[in-house]
């Protein structure tokens, strides 16, 4: 049964390659059928890969398909390797991205080049796939890499407009910073340990000198900033969302900003060893989740709202892996992608039922033209709030608070900042929903389809759900998503918990409650409307880290660009080109077109040849 | 047989091939310049017999039927040459026929 392993990247990659190569020639309707099944297919055997794991665990399965490249000991393979950290992965990938795709044949019916865009998607969730089931770090490089086009592509999937080509140029060349610290980390690994394979770096980690395991979890970190958009490269994520809304669901909420949470879940193992980039990890989950949740609360535009709870969300899952909890982090990132996924596809409807309005105080009134989407977004909305005891989120978030302060490496203030975070997270949901669906109505013409109702209501059910798997130890510590990962990924060494527990839970319900509450006062009462000055438009544009970095990189390369236009090198090439136009002004100049001067030309050529003949 | 020294053959067949030269240089309706290659390659003839003569081997002959063949062979696609040329520009003035200026 493991066996079928192979299959999850293949369909989406050979999806891929039918659309790209044959696709032009078959109708819309087999195109859109492809894409949709291909993934679907994918999710079918991740699906049966965990029965066949829930029948008989086999602790880790190595799939080996052929020797990638072979130099010296450098001898990477394309070798899949699943474990429950990959399987729980695998899962949602394959199956949160068959639910985008199902969606998405919904929402792109129209597009002209709808076959351009599944195969984009395609190759998406197949590059997504291999990053997440890599036995070493070359094969999820390629992966990670993958990715990067992907997303790149799909953002400026509408490129008829600049500025959508902008933001995909934004976002390819911020992540790259990321990706070259992540394949130099890759070369000092492979340099410091001589393999290239996870596991076997994991098992020789111990033997890092304290200098190369700071490095190499340094370099490392700054692959999973740039991917997961964390503090300093997270500008790409907001403009990233002039991509069509299903690519926004599948990159920006389920899937690829996570690659950078998966790699450090994955290499746990290395960064254990550099406690210094473990702290470095966690002050930077903790920052970046609270300044994006201030701009979430300051954004007009529906998708940003989504795009930078992404970021802080996603910090959120980094506060955890900085404090050791890799289990919670991980749960989070499971449910994060059931509600945010869940709330990009309603926000994509509502978009589209205004017909293409993303300003959210224009909004208003919807529940009663969009009911079945008011409740997705409500049940999204609840659980990104972590609305006590019945949402997904509230089990994940209280999970990554309660050992953001009790495990050995967690602190007060760290706890405080999450509190607060959640607390922030919770006004700007339910800002979004009384915006958007509460208050006036504004003009709007209903959504009836199967392709949007079946994804959301799925999604909705997973968002409640999802987190009655991981349950704390004062609801009865049904556990068995920790279980699962726990031979993967080992629990963070932590101070007692008893009493101390139930006032942390509790005081996570008050933050989801309380926000709740201000966000009913502030916009359901009196639809407060954020002025376009001061702090919240300092938070509106992302506490102006745009400026700052045009300032600081973008100001000075084109200046050093502009006076070295002038410099030795070019004037030498310049000169060149300009002797090689003179000389060939001379030589066009005999090509005059008389035919006697040819022939006269021809006789002088003759007599010369003959004289140095006689006379030589 | 009063045989004719073979520098007298070589000076006709040098002052054909220059009388060729100067008209095809000098000329500009085209078909003199035919006219004039046409002489060049006689003068060419000329010198393979006269050479011919002085060593007593037949080849210089033969290089003249070749000689023969072609000269017939170039002036037919040489007129054809001409009657394109003078159907596009309505004159046989060779200098006309410029469009390949550098």
């Amino acid at each position: 049964m493991f066996s079928l392993l192979w299959l999850a990247p293949t369909l989406p990659l050979a999806g891929f390659l039918i659309l790209a190569t044959v696709g032009a020639r078959l109708p819309r309707r087999v195109n859109t059928a492809l894409g949709v099944g291909s993934v679907g297919l994918a999710a079918l055997v991740s699906l049966l890969l965990a029965a066949a794991w829930a029948a008989a665990p086999p602790g880790a399965y190595t799939q080996t398909l052929w020797t990638w490249l072979h130099v010296g000991t450098f001898a990477p393979g394309i070798t899949f390797y699943l474990d429950p950290l990959a399987l729980v992965m695998l899962l949602v990938v394959t199956g949160v991205g068959f639910l985008i795709h199902v969606y998405a044949a919904w929402y792109m019916q129209d597009d002209p080049s709808i076959r351009r865009f599944f195969a984009y998607m395609n190759l998406f969730v197949a590059m997504m796939v291999v990053l997440v089931l890599a036995d070493n770090l070359p094969l999820l490089y390629l992966g990670w890499e993958g990715v990067g086009l992907c997303s790149y592509l799909l953002i400026g999937f509408w490129y008829r407009e600049p500025g959508n080509v902008k933001a995909a140029m934004k976002a390819f060349l911020i992540t790259r910073i990321g990706d070259t610290a992540l394949i130099i980390g890759l070369f000092l690994l492979f340099a410091q340990l001589g393999t290239v394979q996870i596991q076997a770096l994991l098992a020789a980690a111990p033997g890092l000198t304290p200098a190369a395991a700071t490095w190499a979890a340094a370099l490392l970190l700054g692959g999973a900033v740039g991917k997961s958009a964390q503090l300093p490269l997270q500008t790409w994520l907001p403009d990233a969302m002039a991509g069509p809304t299903p690519v926004s669901a599948l990159i920006h909420a389920a899937t690829m900003v996570t690659a950078g949470v998966y790699l450090i879940a994955r290499m746990h193992g290395i960064f254990t060893q550099a406690p210094g980039v473990m702290t470095a990890v966690a002050v930077i989950g903790a920052v970046t989740m609270l300044m994006a949740a201030c701009s979430a609360l300051a954004q007009r535009d529906l998708k940003r709202v989504l795009a930078y709870s992404t970021m802080s969300q996603v910090g959120m899952m980094f506060m955890a892996l900085g404090v050791g909890a890799w289990t919670a982090a991980i749960f989070h990132f499971m449910t994060h992608a059931f509600f945010k996924a869940l709330l990009f596809l309603g926000a994509g409807v509502v978009i589209h039922a205004l017909g293409g309005e993303q300003d959210v105080t224009k909004m208003g009134g919807l529940r009663k033209t969009l009911p079945g989407v008011y409740w997705a977004l409500l049940i999204g909305a609840l659980s990104l709030a972590g609305f006590p005891f019945v949402t997904a989120g509230f089990y994940s978030k209280d999970a990554i608070l309660y050992l953001s302060w009790t495990a050995a490496r967690g602190a007060p203030w760290l706890w405080a900042l999450g509190w607060f975070t959640a607390f922030l997270t919770a006004v700007y949901a339910f800002r979004m929903i009384f915006l958007v669906f509460h208050g006036p109505a504004v003009q709007a013409h209903p959504v009836r389809d199967a392709r949007v109702s079946v994804p959301l209501g799925i999604l909705a059910v997973l968002s409640v759900i999802g987190g009655f798997v991981l349950l704390p130890r004062v609801l009865g510590g049904f556990a068995p998503f920790a279980a699962f990962l726990r031979p993967v990924l080992p629990e963070p060494p932590q101070r007692d918990g008893g009493i101390f527990e139930v006032v942390l839970l509790a005081a996570s319900a008050v933050a989801s409650l309380g926000g709740i509450g201000v966000a009913y006062l502030l916009f359901a009462r009196r639809r407060t409307t954020s002025p376009d000055a001061g702090l919240a438009r300092f938070w509106r544009q992302g506490w102006g880290f745009d400026a700052l970095y045009d300032r600081l990189v973008v100001h000075p390369y084109l200046w050093l660009a502009q006076e070295c236009r002038h410099d030795v090198v070019d004037a030498f090439y310049h000169g060149l080109a300009d002797v090689c136009l003179m000389l060939n002004g001379w030589l066009s100049a005999l090509q005059n077109g008389r035919v006697r001067w040819y022939a006269g030309a021809l006789v002088a050529g003759a007599v010369l040849l003959l004289a140095l003949l006689v006379w030589r | 047989m009063a045989t004719v020294p073979v520098a007298h053959g070589l000076l006709l067949a040098g002052v054909l091939f220059a009388l060729g030269l100067v008209a095809l240089l000098g000329r500009r309706n085209v078909i003199f310049m035919l006219l004039a290659v046409e002489i060049m390659l006689n003068a060419a003839g000329v010198a393979f017999i006269a050479a011919g003569a002085r060593w007593g081997r037949v080849d210089g002959q033969v290089m003249f039927l070749f000689i023969l063949t072609m000269a017939a062979a170039e002036v037919s696609v040489g007129l054809a040459l001409v009657l394109q040329f003078y159907n596009r520009t309505r004159t046989l003035d060779v200098d006309a026929a410029t469009s390949m200026k550098g």
